[in-house]
């Protein structure tokens, strides 16, 4: 076993913790955003979900139940000697994310990362997150080869209201990242201030 | 090119909110929809009260902080042992689970018997209220700032 390395050791005040939730379709850079900002080399953990009934996949043996393993990839930041926030990217499967509870209903708000190229490919998991009422923004990951839509042509696109950022970024890069963020923050900020955060 | 297109959903319910653990067990939920999933592993060694650790379990968060009180007692199962020397300093449940390889439920399982014996504390996570606590973003904003 493995345990954290002496500099990656929380400081004994360490008291509450908050986290935000990275999503999106295959390959837009979740966990690429959670390394770029990470304090710590960013760590892997999993969940085994057993439901009946769920899904349509042949792989798992009986047809009423299926027991499928969640991975997520997770980042830490100290915020102060009291205060952490930790990411968690949500690599592939992303039918079950939901099932993991509490993932998103304790979550501060989500990053949806959008890769242009693949629009739609974020579609359901932005409705799902409307239907849970987890505030969120939208990050455009920018791929080369990606076609560039204007701002408010994509947010037709995506249905989305005028009050949801949607911000350009290249999450290859800590200080691109770390503004996705930021964005999220005022954003759940405004939020707070107008009373609207359900 | 004209990109496809998504209509937007509106909100089923008020969502759950996750009530603070202080570590306090609450029921653990049967197999139904917002049950907890059926674990799937039986090396928790001792769940909640003594109840082979199927019925109760402590309300545990991925981000809840976890320090231990004490050293492993020679009691402890190896499990136990390896997650009480991990957490002699605070650490996140998520952690626990990436650096024990087990997963997340497990943990929670192992968790609920060592808090049950007052082995670990548990540091409540902040979860997203109603009206999220203004000065908490603003404190993350400023540490967003510095990085």
């Amino acid at each position: 076993m493995t345990g954290p390395r002496t500099e990656d050791r929380l400081p004994p005040t360490a008291e509450t913790a908050v986290k935000i939730v990275i999503v999106g379709g295959f390959g837009v850079g979740k966990t690429t955003m959670v390394g770029s900002v990470s304090e710590i080399r960013p760590l892997t953990t999993e969940e085994t979900m057993t439901q009946a009934g769920i899904g349509v996949d042949d792989d798992f043996g009986s047809p009423t139940k299926t027991a499928t393993t969640v991975a997520m990839d997770f980042g830490r930041i100290s915020i102060t000697e009291q205060l952490v926030l930790y990411l968690f990217g949500t690599p592939g499967q992303e039918r079950f994310w939901f099932l993991w509870n509490g993932l998103f209903e304790g979550a501060l708000g989500a990053v949806v990362l959008v890769d242009t190229r693949r629009l739609e490919s974020s579609f359901d998991v932005m409705g799902k997150l409307e239907e849970r009422g987890v505030p969120f923004v939208v990050g455009l990951n920018a791929f080369p080869d990606a076609p560039r839509h204007p701002v408010d042509e994509l947010r037709t696109a995506l249905d989305l209201s005028e009050d949801i950022p949607i911000v350009e970024c290249d999450v290859r890069r800590r200080a691109s990242s770390r503004d996705v963020l930021m964005t999220l923050m005022r954003f759940l900020h405004s939020l707070a201030m107008t009373g609207a955060l359900t | 090119m004209t990109p496809p297109r998504r209509q937007r959903r509106t909100p089923r319910q008020a969502p759950p909110v996750p009530p603070p653990d202080r570590g306090t067990a609450t029921p653990g939920g049967g197999p139904g929809p917002k049950g907890n999933p059926e674990r799937l592993f039986v090396i928790g060694g001792e769940g909640g009260d003594g109840d082979e650790g199927g019925g109760e379990r402590a309300d545990i968060d991925l981000v809840t902080l976890i320090v231990a009180r004490a050293d492993p007692p020679v009691s402890a199962t190896p499990e136990q042992a390896a997650l009480l020397r991990l957490c002699a300093a605070p650490l996140s449940v998520a952690e626990l689970s990436a650096y024990l390889a087990l997963p997340f439920s497990v943990v929670t399982v192992l968790l609920t018997g060592l808090l049950a014996h007052e082995l670990v504390e548990a540091r409540a996570p902040i979860v997203r209220q109603k009206v999220a606590d203004r000065l908490l973003l603003e404190a993350v904003m400023h540490g967003l700032q510095r990085l």
